[in-house]
This record gives C-alpha cells, structure tokens and sequence, in this order.
C-alpha cells in the first residue's frame, strides 16, 4: 500500500510538513477570480503558478481554466516586476479583452516588493486599462494562510475595488459567497428566488466552471457576477456573509466602505446551518418561510429520522477548508455520528475558537488541529491510532482510505477523480439531503460487503 | 485601439482575414461559433507571429522563433524551472524529494504523474518546508535542516532531493552548505536542485535536474556490469512503460543497468556511468545528462522515441547496431520486431479503417514526440493538421516542418486561443496534449487522448502502439459527438 510509509507514533515535528491539507493563496485568488463575469485572472509571478494553478482547477472541474501570468524572468525579480504587469496589462486587453483583469499576487512578487495598488494605479495615470474596463487586485502571498486565505482576499478586493454607495438604496441584499462549488452557487441563487429576495451574489462560478457543451470553446463563459451587480452591492441593505473565514472578510469591507450592515453565517451545509440560512435571510428581508422551502426541510429530517439506526455512533474522520468543515461536523453530530478526528491545514485563531466551541459543547474528545503541521500525514497517525468508519474530505484521502480499508467520501477542494461537485450542491435542505445520501451510501454498502451471508439483508 | 495581429502567420501568412472562418475544406465555420469566443476579435499575441507557422513549400518561409520565454499577459500552457526539475526526478522512488519553500509547489506537484514504481514510493508523498513570513524574512535554512533531519529519520531514504522555489532563491538560504551539512550527519548523499521557478524555462529545471543526477552517477560500483549493456534515459515509466522498454531489450541480451528515472532507484543511478551505451528517450530533459557522461565517462549515446511500430523497431536496431561483436542481438532484436508486428500489424487494421481520412491537432510537451506521433497516426490513416510543442529548439521545429504535410500549422508556446482557433480552422477530429488541452478539445466536440502524465495506459513499446491507436479510435470514433453542436446536434 502507498501509505504504509505512515508510523503509527506520532513525533512532534518543527519543520516539516508531509502530505499536506492546503495550498497556496493564488488558486483560490484564481478561483474567485472567476465568479466575476468577463474577467481573466492574472498572475503576477512565475509562469508555473500560473500553470499548476490552472491544471488543478482543471483536474477539479474538467472546464478550459482561462488565467494569464507576468511570466517572471531573472530580471523582473531583480528589477521588480512593475514592468512586466505594466506589459502584460496591455497585452491582455489587446489580445484578450477582457472587462476585467484580477491580478493577484505570488510569493515571488510579494518578496520582491512589488505594490500592487501602485501598479495598478499606474497603469490607470498612463492609461493603459481602457474606458469602462477595470484591473483589480488582491495580494496573496503564498507563505501566509492558504488556498482559503486567497480567496478571502480576492473577494473582500472585489467588494473594496468595485462596490459604490450611491446614497439611494436598492431593494436589494448582498450574499457573499464562502469557497463553495458552482452548483452550491446556483442553489443560494434558487433559494433567495423561492425567499422572494433580490441578491448580488459574489463572486459566482455558476455558468462559468459548470459550462455547458457548445461545440464553442468560450473564452469568457456567460455566468459570473457583473460589474453593475458589484457596483451596486455598496447600495444594498444588508450583507449575509456565509462563511466567517473565506467570506466575512468582503462584508467588513463593505461595511467600512458603504456602510452596508452585514451578518455573518455558515455555509448552509446541514440542517441547522441550513435553518440558520433561511431564518437568516427571513430576518433581514422580513420575508417569511415559503411552504415550499418548510417541505424540503421536512424531507430532510424525514430521511434523518429514517436511518438514524445507521449512523448513530459512527466514527468518522474529516479534513478540508474551515468554512465547510465547521458546518459539515454539526451536521455529522446532529446525524449522531462521531467526528473522531478534524485536521484543516488553513490556520486561524477565528476558526480555531469556533471549531473548539463547537466540539467543546458536543464533542470535547474530538482531536483536532489546525495550521502548520496539521497534515493529512498526522491524521493518517491519529486514524491509525483510533480507527474510524468513515473519512470524509478532498481526494487526496484515498490514499489514506484505501490503506485503512475504510469507506471515503470526496468533499472539499480539490476533487480529481470523480465528478459531481460542480453539479450536485452540498447546500440547502436538498443539498444536505445528498450528502447524508451519500454518506450512507458508503457506510451501507460496507455493511453489505461485510456481511455474514447469513446475516446480509435484502431489506435494510 | 485593438493592436491583435491579424490571424495569419506573420510574414509568411497564407490566408487573407476573409478565410479566417473557413474550414479545412473551404466550408465557411458559420460566425456565430465564435461569438463569445471573441475568436474573431483574437488573432495570434503580437510578438508571437514568429512563433506560428503554417507550411507552404511554395514560398521561402522563416524559421519558425522559439526557446524564447513566453510574453507577459499571455494564456501561456508552459510551466516553470521547478516543475521541470520535478517531473524529471520524481520517478526516483527510493529518495524523498523535499519542496524547500512555501506550501504550494509541493501540493500541486503531489503524486501527478503517473509514474509507477515497482518497489518503494516514496516518491508519491509530498514533503514541504511550508515557508512562512517569518522565515521568508529571516530565512529557511534552520527549517529546511530540522525537516531534512525529520525526514531521513522517518523515512530511511537511499538519497535525498531538496528543491529550490522561486523565492528560497531571492531570500538566499544557503542550500548547498545545508544539504552538505545533512548529508555529513546523516551518511546519505543530499542533494540540492537549482530549480527557482523564474530562473528561465523548464528546459532549464530539466537540467537542473541532471546536474543533480550527474552528482550520483559514479558514485557506486560498475563491478559485474556487462560490456553489453546500456542506460535508458528521459523515460519515466508512466502507467509502466520503462518495464515494456526494459524486457524488448533484455530479450536482445542487453543489460540494462539504470532506467533515468522511471521506476528509478538511487543505486542504480549511481553505476549507471558502468554502462556501455545511452539511449535517451525524452530528449528535451535528458540529452544534456547523455553528453555530460559522454565527456566524463566517455559513453555514447543515441536518441530513441518508442512510439510508433517505425519508432519502436529502430531503437531496436539502433542499440544493437552498437555492438557489431554480437550478431545475435542484431538477430534477437529482428525476432522480437518481426513477431511483435506480426501481431499487432493486424489489430491496427480495423482501427485504420475507421480512422483513415480523420485529423489529428497535436500538442505536447516535447518536439520529439511529435515526430513519433505524426508517424504513428499515420499509420492508422491520419493526418496532422496542427504540430507544435511548448519546448521545441530549432532544430526540432526545422525537421518538424519537413516531416509535415502541405498546410499543416506549427506552433511553438501556443495558447488556448490560437490551439482552438485552429483546431476548427483546420477541422481536427482529434486532440493529443495534456492536462489543460484536454478540456479544450471536449468544449469543441471533438476526440482527445492525452499523451502526457495523465495517460493511464502504456503508450510505449508496441502493445504500446496498439493502446494507443485503440484510445485514438474510442475517443475519435465515440457516439457522443454527435450531440455536440458543431457536429451538428444542436437542438
């Protein structure tokens, strides 16, 4: 087995980092990137984090990935790289014509100093971004947070760099998405419709990274938040934020910026964060509960009670971002599971605190680290100490759970072997219905494999 | 003031703007395929005009200019210095390869390449110092010694890799005097690789590469190597294929005494100087390592493609002309060609078929694999409409041009734009490239097979050619085109 390489002790390590459970700001400076319509991400540093960035998204949603890259040579990083952001400004919208550029930044440019406000402004003075075009930007050094942290910022750049305050208020509210998949997208967008509200949603990947089959090879896909929308998300009433790490960030901006009052929530994966969602929402707007959204819920705690026998006191292992995996553990304990082990390799004292508060109240022998070190490595040790049933979280936990011989759940970033992610959301009453779906999926067809043949069931 | 190239190519431009949107057989691609595409707003990069090619013997054409570094601002396939040095080593299975530098080069580069051991995998994990600002701004040199130290005890490798990122060579860790320091403690050989991902192309990562290599090689014993024997370098055993190449030649007789780097291990790069012959594969990451042992060790070398039934029996042939004493490897190779083909000549035909008359766009990684290519699709009766590489030289691009039919393009460095655009100019059924193409191909309806590290089964070697053509036909010949617009299925 590939990881029998794993030792069962677990040493305390100083330096050394082994199968890690993030990556680097720019992806997901990437990534939100393209929720904005007609915008090609740029990035200004090596040609090969322009590359892999790319490859992997990708490998993740299996669409043409549409990014440019300063091509850094020897002498931009001596000089600094002005120069070549100043000439590729100028060839992107020549070339490529964009409505927008996003640049964000790489650990190359961020320790040469490049600034890239002032950048930026320049090329503006010398006119080189033209009329009604825009390049905005986000610094994203890759040795401080992670993939999450990139995209954080990213988004809380579109809402400082596009949002304005007209002084008259639009009948509007701003939702702020959390890294979540494009089908998660496209079901908020269906669920504040239901609610009866209008939004801005951003950033938005539906129709971008979950494009249909044209025969045409689109450069800029027709989905995506427009320029008017985030102009005018500075007139909104409110803000929701889903996500405290990837999306709060954005709504303080506003608020600073626009004085846009905002509300920070999870991402509604499960039930009750799916109820705090849409009670959320009927709060702010004043709107009430549609019986069509009451009945979805029903559903769900309907298929909860169901098969409750199934999953009360099964051990499960999880690995992924913050912002999904504090919502995906109360619903594993509101399903009456047991997360046994939590690893997120995106640091923050933020998360850290919620997640504790979280397991402290419900689950205090949970083992739980996050940051430096906190590894897919150390949880292959714990799992190897204290076995579970199940592991949930991107696809590089195969490995782990074919090696433990355990059922395995993809859920996360990134996903490279399976489909589903961009189609099927996680969010929602009927998103969270399919992953409980799912879930026991694997743990019934393990109960199926294993069984006695005189014990294995027809009727279960 | 849109400043885009007209869509021609460059001075040597065969077509006027107005047969921009004709395809292949002068059929006019109805305009509404390229809105949104904003085809028919983007021509070729300025600057890049000398970088395509379309060939017409008629006229005296320009060498085609590349080994350049890619504009600023373009959608660029190529990656960079690191991710060269990267897929040249990681076949090395027994040696941890440790990414000294923030988190990101070292996740992307976790287990992408299909490259299969037979023993350990070591090389399948990821291992990262996960740089932070603090070390950013007082250096990463006590970090990269504690992990080098973690890592050996844990692990008990034969060797080990430390790579460079891009800015471990601006804030200036003094590698080399760690890995001295490491490989002193530790009595196994640590070895730095220069691969600073803006410190030229990956051409260049492919050397720094070999440089690491050529530190091994003569470091072990050449004791009870045979006088007929020979290295195979710049194949990296994706989905097995050093084994197929391997058994071919020990059938002949041959000893093979190290595989660089598929299915590699650390002693036998260190006796591979005990051989007699090198054959190199992938030429753009090895032929430098084939000269530096030609000048210390005095070995010759030949280069090989074993793609393709013509390609594959001439590597053949070619090691065992090298040793003339030995008639019976001469005899053993036309034994293994001729019975190989004696099958597999006949399970191409059905392919062949289907095939004849259908157009292939290929782009890939290598010039030299296009040479292979361009025959083996040939030999199931297609054509090569688009060739091009992301690191052809000169020379490459100049037999490029002399292999390929009246009209083909050439490229060199191409994007995403430029690779469509000509993909439905020139009416190809079939795309061959790699991860970020594959997409591509699919979004225009037509066939793909990826001839890079994510193909999924043995390419190489003559069973290697019947793969091949059969993925070629599945994907080509697949019903679900039909649904797809262009093919006219739309509703």
């Amino acid at each position: 087995m590939l990881l029998r390489h794993t030792s069962k002790e677990v040493k305390v390590r100083e330096g050394l980092t082994i199968n890690p459970a993030k990556t680097c700001q720019p992806i997901g400076a990437m990534y939100a990137a393209l929720g904005i319509h007609g915008c090609l991400p740029h990035s200004h540093g090596s040609q090969g984090c322009c590359s892999y960035h790319r490859s992997t998204l990708t490998r993740h949603y299996k669409e043409p990935v549409m990014a440019a890259t300063s091509s850094f040579t020897e002498g931009a990083s001596v000089f600094g790289g002005q120069a070549n952001l100043l000439a590729a400004i100028d060839t992107i919208f020549a070339v490529y014509d964009p409505d927008i550029i996003a640049v964000h930044s790489t650990c190359l440019s961020e320790t040469i100093g490049d600034d890239l406000q002032q950048i930026t402004k320049k090329a503006k003075d010398d006119g080189k971004i033209p009329e009604g075009k825009y390049v905005i930007y986000a610094s994203t050094p890759s040795f401080i947070g992670s993939h999450v942290t990139g995209y954080s910022n990213m988004v809380a750049g579109m809402a400082t760099q596009f949002a304005e305050s007209t002084g008259v208020k639009k009948s509007q509210y701003n939702i702020i998405a959390g890294w979540m998949e494009p089908s998660d997208m496209r079901e908020i967008k269906r669920l504040a419709k239901v609610m009866g509200i209008n939004i801005v949603l951003f950033p938005d990947t539906s129709d971008v990274l979950d494009a249909p089959q044209t025969g045409k090879h689109v450069f800029y896909p027709k989905g995506g938040t427009t320029v008017e929308e985030l102009k005018s998300s500075g007139d909104s009433i409110a803000s929701l934020a889903l996500g405290s790490i990837s999306a709060e960030p954005a709504a303080i901006a506003l608020e600073k910026k626009c004085k846009v009052p905002f509300e920070t929530l999870d991402i509604p994966i499960g039930l009750t964060a799916t109820d705090r969602f849409i009670m959320g929402i009927s709060k702010v707007a004043g709107v009430t509960v549609p019986d069509e959204i009451t009945a979805d819920r029903g559903r769900l705690v309907d298929v909860m009670c169901d098969m409750e026998q199934y999953l009360h006191g099964k051990r499960v292992a999880l690995f992924g971002d913050p912002d999904q995996i504090l919502p995906l553990t109360e619903f594993l304990l509101d399903l009456g599971m047991k997360p046994v082990h939590i690893v997120s390799g995106t640091p923050g004292q933020k998360f850290e605190k919620q997640m504790r508060q979280l397991l402290d109240e419900r689950s205090p022998e949970t083992n739980f680290k996050s940051g430096l070190q906190a590894d897919m490595f150390l949880l292959h040790q714990w799992m190897k100490n204290d076995p579970v049933d199940l592991l949930i979280g991107n696809t590089y936990g195969k490995y782990m759970a074919r090696d433990e011989d355990i059922p395995f759940i993809r859920f996360g970033f990134p996903i490279l072997d399976r489909i589903g992610h961009s189609y099927f959301p996680n969010v929602g009453y009927g998103g969270s219905l399919r992953l409980l779906e799912k879930i026991l999926n694997v743990i019934m067809d393990r109960q199926d494999r294993d069984a006695l043949e005189e014990k294995f069931e027809l009727v279960m | 003031m849109k400043r885009a190239a007209p869509a021609g190519h460059g001075n040597n431009c065969s077509s006027s703007p107005e047969e921009r949107h004709k395809g292949s057989k002068g059929e006019e691609i109805p305009q509404q395929y390229f809105k949104g595409m904003a085809m028919d707003r983007i021509g070729i990069l300025e600057g890049r005009e000398r970088q395509v090619l379309e060939k017409n013997s008629g006229v005296a054409q320009a060498d085609i200019a590349c080994d350049t570094s890619s504009l600023s601002g373009s959608v660029s396939q190529r990656a960079c210095v690191f991710c060269g040095s990267r897929v040249v080593l990681y076949p090395v299975a027994d040696a941890i390869h440790l990414v000294h530098g923030p988190i990101g080069c070292a996740a992307y580069t976790w287990d992408i390449r299909g490259a299969v051991s037979s023993g350990p995998e070591l090389h399948r994990l990821s291992f990262s110092t996960d740089l932070q600002e603090m070390d950013v701004i007082y250096g990463g040199e006590k970090k990269l010694y504690k992990s080098l130290i973690e890592l050996i005890e844990q692990y008990k490798p034969k060797a080990a890799f430390i790579y460079s990122t891009c800015i471990v060579g601006l804030i200036g860790d003094d590698i080399e005097a760690v890995c001295k320091k490491v490989a002193r403690e530790t009595g196994i050989p640590v070895l730095p690789v220069h691969s600073e991902g803006f410190k030229g192309t990956k051409k260049d990562g492919y050397k720094a590469a070999c440089h690491a290599l050529m530190k091994l090689i003569g470091t072990g014993s050449t004791e009870d190597i045979s006088k007929y024997s020979i290295n195979i370098l710049g194949e990296f055993n994706l989905a097995g294929e050093a084994w197929i190449i391997r058994q071919y030649y020990e059938k002949m007789g041959i000893e093979v005494v190290a595989t660089l780097t598929g299915d590699g291990r650390i002693d036998a790069v260190r006796r591979a100087h005990g051989a007699t012959l090198n054959v190199v594969q992938c030429s753009g990451s090895m032929t430098w390592l084939a000269k530096e042992m030609e000048e210390k060790y005095g070995i010759p070398y030949i280069r090989v493609s074993y793609f393709g039934i013509e390609d594959m029996s001439k590597s053949l042939y070619d090691v065992a002309v090298k040793f003339p004493d030995r008639p019976d490897i001469m005899e053993a190779a036309k034994q293994i060609v001729s019975e190989e083909v004696k099958t597999l000549y006949p399970s191409l035909q059905k392919f062949k078929k289907a095939l004849t008359g259908k157009k292939a766009a290929i782009y890939v990684g290598g010039a030299f694999k296009t040479f292979s290519l361009i025959k083996a699709l040939r030999s199931i009766g297609m054509s090569v409409v688009l060739a091009g590489s992301q690191t052809g030289n000169k020379d490459d691009y100049a037999r490029l041009k002399e292999m390929c039919d009246e009209g083909t393009v050439i490229v060199d460095d191409s994007n995403p734009v430029e690779l469509s655009k000509f993909i439905l100019e020139k009416g190809a059924d079939l795309l061959i490239g790699g991860v970020k193409e594959r997409p591509i191909a699919f979004k225009l309806g037509i066939g793909f097979c990826d001839h890079n590290h994510e193909r999924k089964i043995p390419l190489a070697g003559f069973i290697g050619m019947y793969n091949f053509a059969l993925e070629v036909y599945q994907s080509v010949m697949s019903p679900v085109w039909q649904f797809a617009p262009r093919k006219g299925g739309s509703l």
